[in-house]
């Protein structure tokens, strides 16, 4: 009897771990790379936190839709075959999107994700031409690619110039690898449209060498305006070397991936990069609301903000990207009229992507089924007096030329 | 402890040549074999996909392991052989429409062509030189496809495939492409095992033992080496174009330096000089980190914050990495494969040892 008794007790304990199990599934997964370890970890372990972070808060005010979301991270050390495995650990557990992290990783999961059906967002990577979501209607750029980002810092250039390119000189100095080499079309198109003379100049990787670089830039071709697209070490070797051979850092302007506070503090501080120009898909500094309610959320639980914080460029990357995330699936949510979405509602959400800007942080993305990339918007910032100064508002550049060009895919 | 391995006579010079000489040996093989094929309809997807990721990886550590284990010559330019195979077959395939019997073989053959101009050096020089022989063959060949629009493709250096047909079918699923991708794993396995004991292994194993003593017997010293290269190379090539039509894209980046050295590292864990070895390395570099998180997903939570794993787990995956590497190398330089074979012995005789 006596035995009886606690077989029931066991029973009634595993229905209730059963049920409890059937409530937490009732969580939206989200499949979520990162790489902490890799060869791009200086970013990771910044903007994953971030993602992170962002997801706790949207947790903390009640999921969406009573649902509580889980951001499933696997980190792939920007190797190809676990970037694979990871994502077929996601769609095991039910992921309705994949935060894809890393090109290679981004190419090497398109065809599977189009065969799955599962949309994948990848803010920075990837090829340009995934904006089009005719051609690539599972990939999502969600942030300006390498050609709207050129062609925002032809913009930028220009305006800085006095609103004419005619006869000016503007020199491009690349990684000389396939992203490094992606922004080329658009520039080659834009010198013959706005009629300035352009020069590449390719950094072989690992690129932490660049001297007879900048001082070809600097004193053989001596352009109005520099162009710089480099990623890991190199945009600080960068600043470094314009700075030893006198050319001026506000007449360069970097791409996305040499825009941070840690490529700053690796050229030598922010005496040194006074003056440098870089292009950003995110907003940048701490005076958001979304961070101020971050910092909120650590403070109730008792905990000091997190210190990667610090890093506002990437961290308040990391928030976009939960944040366009979160946004899709709140879309989906709303037209399916429950939580129980299915991957394709979330494309659907991504496409209506409209309107929310998070006080700034984020541009005002348009997504639809055509533009993946929500516009290619753009903001630039300057090193100046010792953090980052917002020199513009978020603008598109040449917008038809770019649609243009994605129409015919370059 | 099974079986005893008294009583078998060879009456055959066909069966003392055999594979598997000894019945439990062909039972096992016949076992291994069977288990392969039902795997696949009992697994989830995911696993049956880590499976998959490990038939590829056995393909290259087999090719590498030719090199570096039987024939002694060390290189660190394996992944660029993957990538020469992924754009050759990319190229037919998209170029020519060519289907993946054409492809296949093609972008191993054109592998092994450049991995025997690769491996000319090998003729003057060896050991750690001969690994920065083949260092510079890997940045070289990296130089060349990301420069030359024609061999990948123009902007992103990356060549879209259509997944492999088979029979007017396309073979899209993780599930089809088990059997696409054991096919040619199980290819490569046999292939292996009788090349190790054909003329041309038995040379490679006296060129690794002793280079002068072997031209001394009479061994082709040139020869046999650029085979070896060629051979190792073949194998890379099959490896880069099975991966293409994997994921369906030829892309370089992924064959890049650290991938060599995964490989690299593969066969020192497995065994050089093993085709278990070999195999099991492949396990074990694939299977590694995906058990280091599923540990740590499931009981990481008692010792630490859900914020602190997530940062914890690649972390603990490269100490795990790195220190087994050195355990090994410093206990057990034989690799998984001794350590097999240790265990194995053990059996043997068990219980009555003596």
């Amino acid at each position: 009897m006596r035995n009886l008794k606690l077989l029931g007790a066991l029973a009634g304990a595993a229905a209730l771990a059963v049920s409890a199990s059937a409530f937490a599934q009732k969580e939206i997964v989200i499949g979520l790379q990162c790489d902490r370890t890799g060869p791009t970890q200086t970013v990771g372990v910044f903007l994953c936190p971030g993602y992170h972070d962002y997801i706790a808060l949207v947790n903390s005010k009640g999921g969406v839709g009573g649902s509580k979301i889980k951001a499933l991270e696997i980190d792939h050390e920007y190797k190809v075959p676990s970037a694979v495995e990871s994502y077929e650990r996601h769609k095991k557990e039910g992921a309705v999107l994949i935060g894809i992290y890393g090109t290679p990783q981004t190419l090497a999961l398109t065809q599977r994700l189009t065969e799955d059906k599962i949309a994948g967002t990848s803010p920075g990577f990837g090829a340009a031409a995934a904006a089009n979501g005719d051609r690539y209607p599972y990939i999502f750029p969600i942030a300006a690619t390498y050609w709207s980002q050129a062609a925002g810092a032809v913009q930028f250039a220009k305006n800085k110039l006095g609103g004419s390119l005619k006869g000016k000189k503007i020199a491009y100095l690349f990684y000389d690898n396939p992203a490094g080499k992606e922004p080329m079309p658009v520039l080659e198109a834009l010198a013959k449209e706005e009629g300035f003379e352009m020069r590449t100049f390719a950094v072989p990787p690992p690129g932490v060498e660049m001297g007879a670089q900048a001082l070809d830039i600097a004193q053989r071709f001596r352009p109005d305006f520099v162009i710089t697209h480099l990623f890991g070490r190199s945009p600080s070797v960068s600043i470094k070397e314009f700075k030893r051979v006198g050319y001026p850092l506000s007449k360069v302007v970097s791409f996305v991936w040499g825009a941070s506070e840690a490529d700053i503090q690796a050229a030598g501080g922010w005496a040194v990069a006074e003056g440098y120009n870089a292009i950003q898909f995110a907003g940048v500094g701490s005076d958001y609301p979304v961070l101020k309610e971050i910092t909120e959320m650590y403070k109730k639980q008792g905990k000091p903000a997190p210190k990667e914080m610090a890093s506002t460029v990437f961290y308040n990357r990391g928030v976009l990207i939960a944040a366009v995330h979160v946004e899709a699936i709140r879309n989906a949510v709303k037209a399916k009229g429950g939580t129980n979405i299915t991957p394709h509602d979330v494309k659907l959400g991504f496409e209506q992507i409209k309107g929310f800007s998070l006080g700034g942080l984020v541009p005002p993305l348009e997504i639809n089924n055509v533009d993946h990339e929500g516009g290619g918007w753009v903001q630039v910032f300057q090193a100046k007096g010792g953090k980052w100064v917002k020199q513009t508002e978020w603008f598109k550049a040449y917008p038809t030329l770019l649609k243009k060009m994605l129409a015919t895919g370059g | 402890m099974f079986h005893r391995e008294s009583g078998y006579y060879k009456t055959t010079y066909a069966a003392d040549m055999a594979l598997y000489p000894l019945p439990v040996a062909r039972w096992t093989v016949a076992a291994i074999a069977l288990l392969m094929c039902a795997a696949p309809f009992f697994l989830h997807e995911y696993y049956v996909s880590i499976i998959n990721l490990i038939l590829v990886a056995t393909v290259g550590a087999l090719g590498l392991n030719i090199l570096v284990g039987y024939t002694g010559q060390i290189s660190i330019g394996h992944a660029a052989f993957m990538s020469v195979g992924a754009y050759t077959a990319a190229n037919l395939a998209v170029r020519m429409d060519l289907p993946f019997w054409v492809t296949l073989p093609a972008g191993g053959l054109m592998a092994a062509a450049v991995g025997a101009v690769v491996g000319i050096p090998s003729l003057r020089i060896r050991g750690l030189y001969l690994a920065i022989a083949t260092l510079a063959g890997q940045l070289i060949i990296e130089w060349t496809i990301n420069h030359v629009p024609w061999i990948s493709g123009g902007v992103q250096a990356s060549i879209e495939v259509a997944r492999p047909t088979l029979f007017g079918s396309q073979l899209k699923t993780q599930f089809q492409l088990y059997w696409f991708l054991l096919f040619f794993a199980v290819l490569a396995i046999v292939g292996t095992l009788n090349l190790v004991r054909s003329r041309i292994g038995r040379a490679f194993i006296a060129i690794r033992d002793h280079d002068i003593a072997a031209e001394i017997l009479g061994i082709n010293i040139f020869r046999y080496k650029l085979i070896a290269f060629a051979i190792s190379s073949f194998y890379a090539g099959v490896t880069g174009v099975l991966y293409t039509y994997y994921l369906g894209i030829a892309n370089y980046e992924q064959f890049t330096l650290i991938t060599s050295i995964d490989y690299l590292a593969m066969i020192i864990i497995g065994g050089l000089g093993s085709i278990l070895g070999s195999i099991f390395g492949a396990i074990f570099v694939t299977l590694l980190p995906i058990l280091i998180r599923l540990g740590m997903e499931n009981w990481g939570a008692f010792l630490f914050g859900n914020t602190d794993i997530n940062n914890l787990i690649p972390n603990l995956r490269l100490i795990g990495f790195g220190g087994l590497i050195i355990l090994f190398l410093v206990l057990e330089p034989e690799g998984l494969n001794r350590l097999w074979r240790n265990i194995r012995n053990y059996f043997r005789v068990w219980p009555f040892s003596y």
